[in-house]
């Protein structure tokens, strides 16, 4: 299904191609010893050379440069044997050497590709145009004082892997595919934690459009730090909508960048500059070339851990799962790990079932992530065993299992308690099934006039007569027989 | 015993240990000719007793038979272009006004280490571009040599107040820096010895960065041996600088035992430069035969890049530089000017900040960068900077070292030159080829200009080789047998 | 080459240096000057020519991830020339 923008004179494609900034997990930052983690109090984390002062210089850290190439391996991407750091020169108060230590024309990592999974099971490859490392900046805080911005360097020096789609997406949902692909799989390496409420993790949408059918590119604009899934969709939306309807009043959207208002929908221009930024790149001379060998690149390359779509595979093909069932497992490493936990020993399809149904709904109405689970995967384990020996039937477990969500509690000792162990005695439901048939002769009419659907009022009725706990299969198998007679 | 700031570092080292005097007197001597020298301007701040205090250390610590090094209880000036923790450091700009480092550049934190004792901040050109001394916010430096009509004449530059003070006898050595010739340039003008060494030989980390992959710290000194004391001292890795040399230390005071029988040595035609003084051609060759009498070969060789080096160097460096002082923007440290808005805020501090050689260094640096000129300017400089790298590479399969004169002139009056930046920048034109090179170069003093001014040779050798300069320089520094001193 | 007023004006206001008015063509002059004086590189042939990447024949050192600096804000914001609660203060910035 493609995204068409109807206009007047012609029907419009969308074009999208996202710029992410991923902070690296790492201690330190990418050039100095600065500690890298987030928050502290202010310029608490600033060392000698983030403060920008004189004589100071970097020293590359070892493991960013890891997570940058684990991070281009997890994106199937051509990892630069060579590559080499340049200054990006532009002045602003959070920037305290005046120019960011970044890399150009020479980046870690080159070409790759993201499998998006997309609705009704639809799959799309999106190209990876190149990942590079690069210094954070700082933060500048305009809104503490009236005529002053409070400049915070804490953040200054953190690296970024700086992640440049191709242009390959066409909708909003695509792109909104790619973040969370993006972010699932930093996460199972690792290299970022991919949080774009605490900024971890930062999107830029370049947008344009053009007539449907043809392959040019025009004019796109860049909508900036847009931070979560839900508004970058939300802003290519409106930005294309608006693209449209200027090709339609006869005139061209200016090439610019702008910002997404999240309150009213909309972007808007950023103030306009008299003069565009001229970055004068040029190699860093405080550094020399980053050169890895073969060897350092294939120990990361055995090192990676299962991705999230080689496991989707996996479960579609030793665990039967549907590939959508599998991708909403694998999304999140901790929804995976807890899922094989369950499965372990186990019917996969029940498991998977209960995970993403009955779990994921659970921890969605509590609001609690996986890692607060009420029930534990051993637990949950308990519960479908007692579904697949017989003890409870399907329906009885969704109580137990609520029960269990709101209370806790082993479900072994739920059942018993409650005495909620199924009825499986022949004999016992036989003579529920015979009671129900003998009190309603109507319906027995009617089942026999043809009416077989009638069949589930029987075993509702049975059902309640037997409080939930006779096992629907024999409770059909019975009324069937004996109303067939 | 106010003779004693004419000593040379190995001479006092020896009247140290024989307990002929202390390391206070030395440096009390010391601190009494800058004081009866301050018309030189030589000292941007002057640290009488952080430098007693020093001394006091190093009387205690020879005392105790813990001598740190050769170094210890020598009184030096350290270029005010080195942090130095709780002591002014000002570039010799109004930029940097009231800076204080909180902490210790690697090279003055070695120096310290070893028990060298610091006398003061020597002025400097600001950020150190100048070939003269006299772009320095703290006002010129004047050469302790005298024209011949007493005129005051120019020390050179960017060091200096570090060759200044070395050559006027307020401190027994210094410490310079050296992009395109700041170290061997004035060290030319000023009748004494100045080392550059190999690139990454002495950390870069504190020193305030001019050009990143030029910039070198180096020994000024009155001999070659002190300069070999010295470098011992300075140099060494740095973790710190990423730039910075992993190979290990020779004894660089041995490098002086040798002599230059079978040495080869190089001289290039291409620095027979057009209108170049007689009298600087008549010193080269005399230079070139103290080599030859001990010994040396002397091999005519090309070193066919050598008149792209200067324009280059002012593509490259002033590039790197306009970046490098980019940070000194009014917000964390140094002069702040207001503004109505944070871009006026900069361009009024940094307007008002930078003198003007420095403004026109990092507008030609920014220029050279930018949109569109980046390929036809920076790259290209970049690769004929490989090329000249090269013409020296070939040269040392032929020669071992490379002799040149210093400087096209002897020391030209203040005022001279002044008004066309152009002029000044042709100073350098003998010793920017190395720097682009990374190759070390010394300059010791040979001789007199007819009007009486110290005129220096330049010994270029192959990277890390300074063992062989410093061999070679001082074989020709005992056929110079150079003793002239300013005002005599 | 030649560089007129109006672009001078430019490199001052991306070099973030304030040149008076008057002084902007004795600038333009001196600094065409110098930029004349380089074309002359121009005659090179540097055709597959590698630019210089450093005179340093070494590899870039790497290290550790270990926190090293920082902890000590007071140090750092000691040479500021306005400072507040900790921060580092500037004119507002509009963005």
């Amino acid at each position: 299904m493609s995204y068409i923008i109807q206009g007047e004179t012609c029907d419009w494609e969308v074009v999208i191609g996202l710029e992410v900034h991923c902070q690296v997990t790492s201690k330190s930052k990418l050039f100095s010893g600065g500690s890298a983690s987030f928050g502290g109090a202010p310029n608490d984390h600033v060392d000698l050379l983030d403060a920008g002062l004189p004589g100071m210089l970097p020293v590359v850290n070892a493991h960013c440069v890891e997570q940058a190439v684990r991070t281009g391996l997890g994106l199937k991407a051509q990892i630069n044997k060579r590559s080499v750091f340049s200054r990006k020169n532009y002045f602003y108060a959070d920037m305290p050497l005046g120019y960011q230590i970044s890399q150009y024309d020479q980046p870690i990592v080159g070409e790759g590709t993201i499998l998006l999974e997309l609705e009704g099971g639809k799959t799309k490859e999106v190209g990876i145009e190149r990942l590079h490392l690069e210094a954070d900046a700082g933060k500048s805080m305009h809104d503490q004082h009236p005529t002053k911005t409070f400049v915070d360097l804490n953040r200054a020096g953190v690296a970024l892997m700086e992640i440049v789609s191709k242009p390959d997406m066409r909708t909003p949902e695509e792109a909104g595919a790619y973040l969370r692909k993006l972010r699932s799989i930093v996460r199972y390496l690792e290299t970022c934690d991919g949080n774009m409420d605490e900024g971890s993790m930062r999107c830029d949408a370049n947008v344009s459009v053009r007539p449907v059918g043809s392959d040019e590119l025009r004019t796109r604009c860049e909508i900036k730090n847009v931070n979560s899934v839900r508004f970058v969709m939300q802003a290519i939306e409106y930005e294309a909508q608006r693209h449209v309807e200027l090709y339609d009043e006869g005139e061209e959207p200016i090439q610019e960048t702008r910002l997404f208002d999240s309150n009213a929908g909309t972007t808007r221009s950023m103030r306009s500059k008299e003069h565009a930024h001229d970055y004068r790149y040029f190699p860093e001379p405080d550094l020399l070339p980053l050169d890895l060998t073969d060897e350092y690149i294939q120990n990361i390359q055995a090192s990676l851990p299962e991705l999230p779509d080689e496991r989707r595979e996996r479960y579609v093909n030793d665990f039967g799962l549907s590939s959508i069932d599998a991708g909403v497992l694998v999304a999140e490493k901790e929804n995976a790990a807890y899922f094989e936990a369950v499965a372990k020993g186990r019917d996969p399809k029940l498991a998977a079932n209960w995970v993403t149904t009955n779990l994921f709904g659970a921890l969605k109405k509590i609001g609690k992530p996986i890692s607060e689970s009420p029930v534990s995967a051993e637990d949950l384990g308990k519960l479908l065993d007692l579904i697949s020996n017989d003890t409870i039937s399907g329906r009885i477990a969704k109580d137990v299992f609520e029960e269990m969500v709101e209370n806790g509690g082993d479900p072994e000792k739920i059942v018993e308690e409650k005495g909620l162990k199924q009825i499986t005695d022949t004999g016992a439901i036989e003579g529920i099934v015979d009671d129900i048939i003998a009190k309603n002769p109507d319906q027995v009419a009617q089942f026999k006039g043809g009416n077989e659907k009638i069949i589930g009022w029987f075993v509702g009725q049975v059902m309640k007569m037997s409080q939930g706990k006779a096992n629907p299969g024999m409770v059909n198998k019975l009324l069937k027989d004996k109303l067939s007679d | 015993m106010s003779d004693l700031s004419k000593l040379t570092i190995a001479k006092a080292r020896d009247g140290l240990t024989k307990g002929d005097f202390t390391s206070v007197e030395l440096t009390e001597s010391c601190l009494a000719a800058m004081t009866a020298n301050k018309g030189l301007n030589a000292f941007i701040t002057e640290t009488p007793e952080i430098a007693l205090e020093r001394a006091k250390q190093s009387d205690a610590r020879r005392a105790a038979g813990t001598v740190a090094s050769g170094m210890d209880g020598v009184p030096i000036a350290v270029k005010d272009l080195f942090c130095t923790e709780g002591v002014l450091t000002t570039a010799a700009s109004h930029i940097l006004d009231g800076y204080t480092p909180v902490y210790e550049s690697t090279v003055s934190a070695k120096l310290k280490t070893d028990g060298a004792v610091m006398l003061g901040k020597a002025n400097l050109d600001e950020f150190a571009m100048g070939s003269a001394n006299v772009t320095s916010y703290y006002g010129n430096v004047v050469n302790p040599w005298k024209g011949k009509d007493g005129k005051d004449l120019v020390p050179g530059g960017s060091s200096g107040g570090s060759a200044a003070a070395v050559a006027g006898d307020l401190c027994l050595a210094a410490t310079g820096t050296d992009t395109g010739g700041s170290i061997r340039q004035p060290a030319s003008f000023c009748g004494i010895v100045g080392l550059k060494p190999t690139y990454g030989r002495c950390s870069r980390w504190g020193i305030i960065a001019f050009a990143s992959s030029l910039d070198q710290a180096g020994p000024m000194t009155k001999t070659v041996r002190d300069a070999a004391i010295m470098l011992q001292s300075m140099a060494g890795h740095d973790p710190k600088d990423s730039t910075s040399a992993p190979h290990a230390l020779p004894n660089f005071e041995d490098a002086l035992k040798g002599d230059v029988k079978g040495l080869k040595v190089g001289i290039p035609k291409e620095y027979r430069v057009d209108g170049m003084p007689s009298e600087i051609e008549a010193l080269w060759k005399k230079g070139a035969n103290w080599l030859k009498d001990a010994g040396a070969e002397i091999v005519d060789i090309s070193l066919p890049h050598t008149k792209y080096a200067l324009p280059v160097y002012y593509i490259v460096a002033p590039a790197e530089a306009s970046a490098n002082l980019a940070r000194y923007d009014g917000v964390r440290y140094g002069l702040r000017v207001d503004g109505q808005s944070i871009d006026e805020m900069y361009m009024n501090t940094r307007g008002e900040g930078f003198g003007k050689e420095v403004q026109r260094r990092v507008m030609i640096g920014t220029y050279v960068l930018s949109a569109g000129y980046y390929d036809a300017y920076y790259r290209k400089a970049q690769q004929i900077r490989t090329l000249i790298a090269k013409d020296f590479t070939d040269a040392y399969q032929k020669v071992d070292v490379i002799l040149t004169p210093t400087a096209p002139s002897a020391a030209f009056a203040i005022g001279e030159n002044q008004n066309d930046p152009l002029a000044m920048y042709l100073n350098d034109v003998f010793t920017v080829p190395a720097s682009l090179a990374g190759i070390p170069g010394m300059s010791i003093p040979a001789g007199l200009s007819e009007n009486g001014l110290p005129l220096g040779l330049q010994l270029l050798g192959k990277s890390f080789d300074e063992e062989t300069v410093l061999r070679a320089a001082g074989v020709m520094e005992q056929a110079a047998a150079f003793t002239a001193k300013p005002g005599q | 080459m030649s560089l007129d007023k109006a672009t001078v004006k430019n490199i001052a206001f991306l070099a973030r240096i304030n040149v008076p008015e008057e002084d902007l063509d004795p600038l333009a002059g001196e600094l065409n000057k110098i930029l004349d004086w380089v074309e002359q590189l121009g005659e090179v042939n540097t055709d597959g020519v590698e630019p210089m990447a450093s005179v340093s024949n070494t590899t870039l050192p790497l290290r550790d991830d270990v926190v090293t600096g920082g902890g000590q804000p007071e140090k750092v914001l000691a040479n500021a020339p306005e400072s507040e609660k900790g921060f580092y203060t500037v004119p507002k910035v509009v963005e």
